[in-house]
């Protein structure tokens, strides 16, 4: 498994996985700058993502949309903040209604991607914040779950901090 | 209910993101203790333990009793399972989502020499 460490930080609603890649720097970038293979990779094939617009510039804004196995629609956007290709990238991420149009009220997620080189392969480290445990709680209600089923037994990764 | 389960995940993040309450609820989790051998571990007032001790029993996490003049305090295991499965949700997307990373730059034609642009 390339997942290396995961870290639950209670304090600041955030979750930070690292992973490492058997491939280049580059390459890795690619998987976010190309929007076809955002896509494969966003959404599981029982729920899989439809990227619309496609911005990975600072400033930029991509829209996408994931199909329930019944085939609702639900779309989301990034707004990219910061851009240090092929080092790392910042963006929020939101819920959007079928216009794309930010859904206001919505709990937005702070993600921040960085990748570096790491034994001639990839270390990428990705870091979700939420603002607070309710719209962590809406995030995971909203379907986005991707009917993931949560595993349990974590009391010792939670309480060692 | 959807408004009452948030209302009750911000009453259990609020309660753990102290790291005396998550001291105090770890030693709970072990065993019973009375507030006043909790409240001998730390160097604080038995009024301030007892208020982090209210503030875990309100958001569920522990569970206190009286005997005779004591007031015994014991963790509550499975709320504190449903603060981690929030998190464990949203990290098993993300297992989700590199594993299938991984899989995507594997099946690249030339996976380890050069790539074309």
């Amino acid at each position: 498994m390339p997942v290396t460490d995961v870290q639950h930080d209670l304090d600041a609603l955030t979750l930070t996985i690292t992973a490492d890649f058997a491939a280049p720097v580059e390459r890795v970038w690619q998987v976010y700058a190309d929007p076809r293979q955002l896509e494969k990779v966003w959404g599981p094939p029982t729920y899989p993502a439809t990227v619309v617009d496609h911005d990975l510039t600072p400033g930029g804004r991509m829209t996408y949309y994931m199909t329930s196995p019944t085939g609702e629609k639900h779309a989301g956007y990034w707004v990219v903040g910061e851009v240090d290709e092929p080092r790392s990238f910042t963006f929020e991420d939101g819920f959007a209604d079928a216009d794309f149009n930010p859904l206001p009220g919505l709990p937005v997620s702070r993600c921040v991607y960085t990748f570096a080189e790491h034994d001639g392969g990839t270390r990428a480290t990705y870091v979700s914040a939420y603002a607070s445990a309710e719209a962590l709680q809406q995030v995971l209600d909203m379907g986005v779950v991707e009917g993931a089923s949560a595993a349990i037994g974590q009391i010792d990764v939670l309480l060692a901090g | 209910m959807v408004t009452e389960d948030a209302d009750r995940a911000d009453a259990l993040f609020h309660a753990l993101a102290d790291r005396t309450r998550r001291d105090i609820l770890r030693r709970v989790l072990a065993g019973e203790h009375s507030v006043s051998a909790l409240a001998a571990k730390y160097d604080m007032s038995f009024a301030a333990v007892q208020k982090h001790v209210a503030v875990l029993e309100r958001a569920g996490l522990l569970i206190k009793r009286r005997s005779g003049r004591e007031q015994l305090a014991s963790g509550d295991v499975a709320a504190v399972r449903s603060v981690a499965s929030m998190l464990t949700e949203l990290e098993q997307i993300w297992r989700g989502r590199i594993a299938r990373i991984d899989l995507l730059l594997s099946s690249d034609p030339d996976s380890d020499s050069d790539q074309e642009d």
